[in-house]
């Protein structure tokens, strides 16, 4: 009981057999090798799977890989143009926006996201834009300093 | 020198893999041929177990093995141990009931652990784990703390009568009594520090993979102490020599405590791989995380202050009922003993303080450290209970901090009951906070927010916590079967460039930079040429791991002490080299020079030369440049500061809103500012997610646990708390070479209470003298309509 | 999740006939209630049969008097609406803060309907502004479509494809969400419309419901004012871990007084 499914990923066209029931994380993380996506709750709150699809940002926790058939998929490990890292991840670095590292993909994701929708956020809007992703660390306060510079560095 | 030393806020080494999805956390791990476990648990709170009947679960697709309490039992597998004995009033060891890795006849909890299932893939073994028949006689259960020790509750161990671990003490009850019988005034309050689950993004994780040509296991597991897991694992559970087994703890996603201890399933899968010949991994999903993982808190509390007329405190009693969870875990029993009482002098000068603990056994989830561990209980009761003698005394909250700390002159301060601070200036961290918070314009912005039909509150607390455990010698004495020292090795390797390996594990606390610049600074080379290794038993001499902010005053010592020996070697090669005596050999700049002289040789030039001993007197010295201390410290140290919070809260819901967060924090030394100011950030929303978000709550009556999932455990989100405003003051604490506190924790452990207390502060119109965590909207809401009297009664 | 099998409809009636032809067959819109569950082994349909690639259910459109949303528009695309903000601001509102900016950017109008979930936002808007829910087969009016926790007017099968919304005179939705999960412990939409004042309560009670008593108060006296002393009765509402009956009651009241000055 397979079925095929194929998807750009990182610019990469992908295709495999799977299993109905395979969510698109464990597709990118299980059958592309691509762990940077996180799986850190069972019921689409926590944020640390979010990756961009056709240019939205989602959770791959609760998408199927097949209803990313056709799709453009891009997650953490698509960033970054070769060594030089892309603005959001630049700005985390420099705020020292992240700590253990787990939710950090998925914040970035959804980072540049916010980014993309509003170029120069303020405070109060990047915190009610992050409700999908859940920090245990930071307490939150370098991320929001991130991703206002992060925006900014976009060219907000 | 470089500019990459201690005090610069260079940027993390461990950034940019973490960024570009590079990080290797456990679950990131996959082991050729690897098969993958899921753990049957138990349903019921208490149970029976009549039967297990794995035979449809054997055959279904995919599964290889299933193993139950039977097949561990045979093979002799031990229980999961406890690492600290705490004594009763009487002098009786606690009860320690055995902790099996499977459950042996009874289940004690929802989620204790009955059988595993093996399978090709994941999905297939939770498909069979269903399958797994397990005939149960459910059996009543007790999960509420205040009145587990009743006789007539139903009993979690046979071996715990009334479901007590231990009845213990400490300090001076009978200077308590007298000094609460001769105060002019005596507060007293009650209140109740809740459960919480720690929540570690990254759940729990763990591959077993046994080498059969080696006849050697690897454990690759989400810890913050590999080695302890090591000892724990070798000694207890599977008897085995440390040689057959390496554990690996690679990049871990927090953990916050509750990656300290040893679980089952770390056991299980390495016991399991030599089973069927073949790596098993495991990983948590949350809702197992929140069944599985080790608690925190769950305290409930009676306290009493008094006070002489000058609103002095004459002495201070306290009486807590601490919750250890079904079974003991790893430190479980000294967290609300050892690392509690300790701290409860405060910042204040009390001179005599009683607590008696009564650790009890429920059916649900274990409880040990989480974040402060025990700490934050001590200096919610304090904080709190002093805000309440403010009021019932008409003294301002921080007239009577004032009239009660422990000067700065007489440090080091012998407290009442054991422990002597070392050093620091507790009054001007108050002052400086009053200040930074902009204390003296809080009426008008008070007035301002009532104008608009908010209710307005200011809260105070002056923490201080101990850090850097420990002592071996003071652990030892109160009932550490371990000592709590640490190690480190400094490999200067023939290019120049510096391996450090080091006992204690970083998982979020940025050690392989802040680590980098101790050496950076002694050395005089840039971080780069640094690298920090941790997190693999095979690779690090010894260590005791991550936890109570020890990593630095610790572990960093450790290395420093390493540096110091590594640099006593490198004069004597430079003296060989450029023919003077070793003692007239100076380290300055990054070079060993001749005193006195231009002859000097660069650190890499010595490096090369400790490798290439082609005219070493070898009989005076070795080739090599490679020194290990272990560095066990003569005190703990103690971090403190004041936190002010300020709320808004809207009457008509209840809502409270965090407005403004001012912190004041003295740890000593600071090595990378950014990275403290970011430990700080974190340790104040775990604390303001305990005051008005978290609680764990089971049903009473099924011991259900109630909040499962994200859905109802409520986690702090962006949109809950604000930016803060913090600064440090800096007293050196002489424990440790670096100067060093630790920043960990304090933020968990002072923020409750400045939340709380300023609930309560903007409350106070309304009648209402204490609120118990978290402080929720519907909890704010009936304490403004029913008062306090209907806060009691809820 | 248990296994199932999966297919991708091109077309309406290629849905309906691949879910009649299913054993258990579950419609797939968005997923971000049914993926869960399935996840948690809560739910177990024989087959998914996915509506992403029904190109005419997803779309909003003005429709003389009403606004018309496609079963699979997004909570984000409804949000986006440029016909939706200038027609019913409050419906833009309503949809901008469902769940996640992620949820809003997979869930969808139909799905949540036809999930019917006690604390979703969508149930005051449907019910709060007098809307139409259009099906493969009929139509039903909103005040009929929920008939329960987690149940609707939906006959098996029946396939949600669009739902009218009338334009009102004024409209806002204020909602008091679960602080863990962001969903409405009470959401209150009030609507001032050519045929009255609507006023429906979701998170509140087992599904959603109007209040006659504030609804007339309000038709007198269209203001927060009117609506003093008026409350829902305890009895009838939930009561969990996050808001006992009597609280949700009494937010019932806050949120409407809200809702009404909100309504400018």
């Amino acid at each position: 009981m397979t079925m095929n499914v194929s998807m750009t990923v990182n610019g990469k066209a992908v295709a495999a057999e799977v299993e109905p029931r395979t969510l698109l994380v464990q597709y990118l993380r299980e059958h592309l090798g691509l762990t940077g996506t996180h799986v850190g709750c069972d019921t689409s709150q926590c944020g640390a799977c979010v990756v961009h699809v056709d240019g939205a940002s989602v959770k791959a926790c609760t998408m199927l890989a097949a209803q990313a058939e056709g799709a453009t998929v891009v997650t953490i490990e698509g960033l970054a143009n070769g060594d030089a890292l892309h603005p959001m991840q630049e700005a985390f670095r420099d705020n020292h926006g992240l700590q253990c590292g787990f939710c950090t993909p998925g914040m970035v994701m959804s980072a540049v996201d916010i980014a993309t929708r509003h170029p120069n956020p303020s405070e109060q809007t990047v915190r009610e834009q992050l409700e999908g992703n859940i920090c245990r660390c930071t307490g939150y306060h370098n991320i929001v300093k991130a991703v206002q510079a992060g925006a900014k560095a976009m060219g907000g | 020198m470089t500019d990459t030393g201690i005090g610069a806020r260079v940027l993390r080494k461990e950034d940019r893999r973490f960024l570009t999805g590079g990080g290797r956390y456990v679950d990131d791990i996959n082991r050729p041929n690897q098969t993958h476990a899921v753990l049957v648990r138990s349903p019921h709170a208490h149970a029976t177990i009549n039967g297990i009947n794995a035979k449809a679960a054997e055959s279904a697709p995919g599964v290889i093995a299933v193993f139950a309490g039977a097949d561990t039992a045979a093979d002799g597998l031990g229980g999961l141990p406890c690492g600290w004995l705490i004594n009763s009033k009487d002098g009786s060891p606690m009860a320690e009931p055995a902790h099996p890795v499977l459950a042996q006849g009874k289940v004690r909890h929802v989620g204790d652990p009955v059988a595993v299932v093996i399978a090709e893939t994941r999905g297939q073994a939770r498909d069979a784990a269903e399958l797994v028949e397990v005939d149960y006689t459910e059996l009543p259960s007790v999960v509420d703390t205040a009145t587990a020790a009743n006789p007539d509750q139903p009993q979690v161990h046979d071996e715990a009568a009334n479901n007590t671990c231990y009845d213990w003490e400490f300090g001076d009850k009978a200077g308590a009594d007298a000094g609460l019988a001769n105060a002019h005034h005596v507060t007293k309050l009650d209140l109740v520090n809740q459960r919480l689950v720690p929540n570690a993004i990254e759940p729990r994780a763990a591959i077993g993979d046994y080498d059969s040509g080696e006849d050697r296991y690897t454990l690759y597991t989400t810890t913050q102490n590999p080695h302890v897991i090591r000892l724990l694992m070798c000694t207890a559970v599977l008897n085995l020599p440390e040689t057959k087994v390496r554990v690996v703890a690679p990049d871990v996603g927090g953990g916050f405590g509750s990656k300290i201890y040893h679980y089952a399933e770390e056991a299980l899968v390495t016991w399991a791989s030599r089973k069927v010949g073949r790596p098993v991994k495991w990983t948590a999903d949350r809702t197992e995380a929140f069944l599985s993982d080790a608690q925190g808190r769950d305290h409930v509390t009676h306290v009493e202050l008094g006070l002489d007329k000058d609103g002095k405190f004459t002495a201070l009693k306290i009486s807590t009922v601490a919750n250890l969870g079904a079974y003991l875990s790893t430190f479980g029993s000294a967290i609300p003993t050892y690392f509690y009482a300790p701290i409860l002098a405060g910042v204040y000068t009390t001179p005599a303080i009683y607590c008696e603990v009564l650790g009890v056994f429920t059916h649900s989830v274990a409880v040990d450290a989480y974040r402060g561990a025990g700490r934050p209980e001590a200096c919610y009761l304090l904080e709190r209970v002093v805000d309440a003698a403010a009021r019932e005394t008409g003294l301002d909250p921080a007239e009577i901090r004032r009239r009660n700390f422990i000067p700065e002159s007489a440090q080091p301060y012998q407290t009442p009951i054991a422990l002597v601070y070392d050093g620091g200036n507790y009054q001007k961290n108050m002052e400086d906070c009053l200040a930074a918070a902009d204390a003296a314009g809080f009426e008008a912005r008070k007035a301002e927010s009532a104008a608009r039909g908010m209710l307005r509150g200011f809260g105070l607390c002056c923490y201080i916590e101990f850090c850097g455990a420990a002592p071996s010698a003071v652990a030892g004495a109160l009932g550490a079967r371990a000592g709590l020292y640490e190690a480190a090795t400094v490999r200067v390797n023939p290019s120049g460039s510096i391996s450090v390996m080091t006992g204690t594990h970083g998982h979020g606390q940025s050690h392989e930079t802040t680590f980098a610049q101790l050496v950076s600074e002694q050395l005089g080379v840039d971080i780069g040429a640094v690298e920090i290794v941790h997190g693999d038993t095979d690779k690090i001499a010894f260590g005791m791991g991550t936890y109570g902010s020890r990593s630095l005053p610790v572990g960093g010592t450790a290395i420093v002490k390493s540096l110091d020996k590594v640099i006593d070697k490198g004069k004597k090669i430079a003296g060989h080299i450029l023919e003077a005596s070793a003692d007239d050999i100076e380290f300055k700049d990054g070079q060993f020079a001749v005193s006195g002289t231009d002859k000097a040789l660069a650190f890499g030039e010595v490096a090369g030369a400790a490798y290439v001993p082609h005219n070493y007197p070898l009989e005076e010295l070795e080739p090599g440049l490679e020194e290990t201390t272990y560095f066990d410290p003569p005190n703990f140290t103690f971090p403190a500061g004041c936190y002010i919070c300020e709320v808004e809260i809207d009457k008509d819901t209840g809502v409270t809103r965090i407005d403004r967060f001012t912190a004041v924090d003295d740890f000593g030394v600071l090595v990378n500012p950014n990275i403290v100011e970011g430990q700080v950030h974190g340790g104040l929303v775990q604390g303001i997610g305990q005051a008005l978000y978290e609680g764990c709550q089971y049903d009473a009556e099924s011991g259900q646990l109630i909040t499962g999932s994200y859905m109802d455990y409520c986690m702090p989100k962006a949109s809950d708390v604000p930016s803060f405003a913090i600064s440090t003051n800096e007293t050196k604490s002489p424990t440790n070479p670096l100067g060093v506190r630790g920043c960990g924790e304090a933020g968990a452990i002072g923020a409750p209470p400045a939340v709380i207390n300023a609930v309560v502060d903007a409350l106070k119109d309304h009648g209402v003298t204490h609120i118990d965590m978290p402080a929720t909207p519907e909890k704010v809401w009936r304490a403004i309509h029913g008062g306090a009297t209907a806060m009691a009664a809820e | 999740m248990y296994n199932f099998n999966y297919h991708r409809a091109t077309s309406r009636d290629d849905a309906k006939a691949k879910q009649g032809g299913a054993e258990d067959g579950s419609y797939l819109a968005g997923g971000m209630t049914l993926l869960p569950t399935m996840k948690q082994r809560l739910a177990s349909p024989s087959d998914l049969i996915d509506l992403a690639g029904v190109s005419d259910l997803a779309g909003v459109r003005r429709d003389g008097d009403a606004v018309v949303v496609g079963a699979m528009t997004t909570h984000a695309a409804v949000a986006a609406s440029a016909d939706v903000a200038q027609a019913i601001p409050a419906l833009a509102d309503l949809a901008n803060h469902i769940g996640d900016p992620q949820v809003r950017n997979r869930g969808t109008i139909g799905g949540s309907i036809a999930n019917a979930d006690p604390a979703a936002d969508y149930p005051a808007a449907i019910v709060g502004l007098g809307a139409t829910v259009l099906t493969d087969s009929r139509e039903i009016a909103g005040d009929d479509f929920f008939t329960g926790m987690f149940e609707t007017a939906l006959n098996d099968g029946e396939l949600v494809t669009e739902v009218s919304f009338p334009v009102p005179e004024a409209a806002c939705y204020m909602k008091f969400p679960n602080p863990a999960s962001r969903y409405a412990i009470v959401g209150v939409m009030v609507a001032r419309t050519a045929d009255g004042v609507r006023v429906a309560v979701t998170g509140a009670g087992p599904s959603v419901f109007r209040s006659a008593e504030m609804e007339q108060a309000l038709s007198g006296n269209f203001s927060p004012d009117a609506l003093d002393g008026i409350s829902v009765p305890a009895g009838d509402l939930n009561a969990d871990i996050h808001a006992g009956s009597d609280y949700r009651a009494h937010l019932v009241g806050v949120m409407a007084k809200r809702a009404v000055a909100g309504c400018g």
